[in-house]
């Protein structure tokens, strides 16, 4: 594995199935009366969020904290980020602090990147969603909760619905599954497709009756209202109506086939109350099954990377970077 | 055992072979047996990998003495280990505690070699999360020396005088497709042991 995880793009398929091994056997930890692992102790992880978020700061919070990380929270709100400092001074006042790994929430398309390329710290970067690009620990999770109920992935087909155009989710996900093998279909209006979409490796499709009967997984993506700044559909009714999962489309789908949701999910609106509270919904799932992966992904970055790969001895440019100007050392 | 100490390099010598191992086990079921007065309260939990398919093989032969089927789980000590910052992550084994929990019980840990002693110090204090047994005993298939902690087996299949640059493998029927234990290494080579 590399020393940062900033796209599923970088996992070959024997780093994601890792992850997914890996995040199987944390799982069984949230069974046990003591949810606490040592891996971690001593080290530590700085959530760095410039963006709202709950759920995924949480989830990143309850993974540490379960592998005895200590964690410092670093919200953008009333703090130094509020007063215009740069990205570049608080990485410099995260390395001064010590940090082992940063955990970064960005608007901005490429701050993880940036990060983990600069220079700047010499800690793993996890990217927790950045833009409109990438959210890697989202597919993973995604990917462990199907790999999960279907088994291989092999072959599986599966349908992102939705507002891919601005859905770092869609992206994350739609490499990860391909790297394990699965067949991706995207479902949207052609508005809510982004530029190049062709390059993706995936299907595309404007017609979600006719996609639903094959898929083996149905994963419906929040429209981004706030990321909004022009008219990509009339009205909700009819994005409501044409790309919505509700009662009658469930009943197209398969036996096997799961429902699932990245969250925050708005009822009513790409998904109706009675789809996300089914049986086939695994939305719930997703979440709990979210700390297991980002266990996982903290475990794999951080533990034994002391003396091997990372902290003392890269002084030189790291495996994971091509990029860099490489005329630092 | 006869002191060969031209040991073939590579293939190693075989120290115990399908029959002895069986003969181990079967003594150290009798010995759990008459220690813990009975099968009342067991609990074997085997360390992965070969552990695992020990207190398997050993939970099967006090059936067959006492006929009483006792649980054996695995408990994997990974994340409790002292040099886990020191290497490249290690993937996880299952850890798997049977139903009844381990609270009250007499818990046997199981493991193929018993070398440095690392490994049992990190298997307890992984149970120690997991429960409060009364307590804990340790069965090992080969006790190779060289400990670096206080630690003992309470059963012992074969004491296996070694030195530090030699190798000692358990090869299991259910990983390997064959039960031996092998050594090899010796002087000859200047390979590190396991």
């Amino acid at each position: 594995m590399n020393r940062h995880l900033l796209s599923t793009g970088d996992l070959t398929r024997d780093d994601a199935e890792l992850i997914l091994e890996t995040a199987e056997e944390l799982r069984s930890l949230a069974d046990r009366p003591i949810k606490k692992l040592p891996a971690l102790r001593g080290r530590t992880v700085v959530n760095l969020f410039f963006e709202d978020s709950t759920r995924t700061r949480i989830s990143f919070e309850a993974a540490a904290k379960r592998l005895s990380a200590d964690v410092i929270n670093f919200a953008a709100k009333g703090s130094s980020l509020s007063k215009g400092e740069s990205l570049k001074d608080t990485a410099l006042t995260l390395e001064a602090m010590g940090a082992d790994a940063v955990v970064i929430r960005h608007w901005a398309s490429g701050a993880p990147h940036l990060l983990a390329n600069s220079g700047w710290v010499r800690s793993s970067v996890v990217n927790a969603g950045d833009g409109t690009h990438e959210h890697p620990t989202q597919a993973l999770l995604d990917a462990f909760t199907m790999w999960r109920h279907l088994g291989n992935l092999d072959g599986r087909r599966i349908a992102i619905v939705g507002d891919v155009l601005h859905s770092r989710v869609a992206r994350s996900n739609a490499l990860l599954l391909r790297t394990l093998g699965a067949e991706v279909t995207l479902v949207a209006p052609p508005t809510l497709l982004p530029v190049g979409v062709e390059s993706w490796d995936a299907e595309t499709s404007y017609d979600l009756d006719s996609v639903l009967p094959k898929s083996d997984a149905v994963m419906m993506l929040r429209v981004q209202r706030e990321r909004m700044n022009a008219a990509f559909f009339p009205t909700q009714r009819e994005y409501s109506r044409r790309y919505g999962l509700d009662a009658r489309r469930m009943a197209m789908l398969q036996d096997h086939t799961l429902v699932m949701h990245p969250g925050p999910m708005i009822r009513g609106m790409e998904i109706t109350a009675d789809v996300a509270d089914s049986d086939r919904s695994v939305i719930v799932e997703q979440v709990t099954n979210g700390v297991a992966v980002r266990m996982a992904v903290l475990y794999l970055l951080l533990s034994g990377n002391e003396s091997e790969t990372g902290r003392t001895t890269d002084a030189g440019p790291t495996e994971a970077t091509t990029d860099t100007d490489g005329a630092q050392s | 055992m006869p002191a060969d100490t031209t040991a073939p390099s590579g293939s190693g010598r075989t120290v115990l072979d399908a029959r002895d191992i069986s003969r181990a086990l079967t003594r150290i079921a009798h010995e759990i047996l008459e220690r813990n007065k009975g099968a009342a309260d067991l609990v074997l939990l085997g360390i992965p990998s070969r552990g695992v398919p020990l207190a398997r093989r050993i939970a099967a032969k006090i059936d067959a003495v006492e006929g009483v089927d006792i649980p054996v789980g695995s408990l994997d000590v990974t994340m409790y280990r002292d040099d886990l910052r020191m290497r490249p992550a290690r993937t996880l084994m299952p850890t798997d505690i049977p139903p009844g929990g381990i609270d009250g019980k007499t818990v046997v840990l199981v493991d193929d070699v018993l070398f440095s002693g690392r490994t049992i110090r990190a298997a307890l204090d992984a149970m120690n999360d997991i429960g409060r047994p009364r307590s804990v005993r340790l069965a090992v298939l080969v006790d190779r020396g060289h400990r670096e902690l206080p630690i003992r087996a309470d059963f012992v299949g074969k004491n296996l005088p070694t030195s530090l640059v030699e190798k000692v493998a358990v090869r299991l029927e259910e990983f390997d497709g064959s039960d031996a234990v092998m050594i090899s290494g010796g002087s000859a080579e200047g390979e590190e042991s396991a």
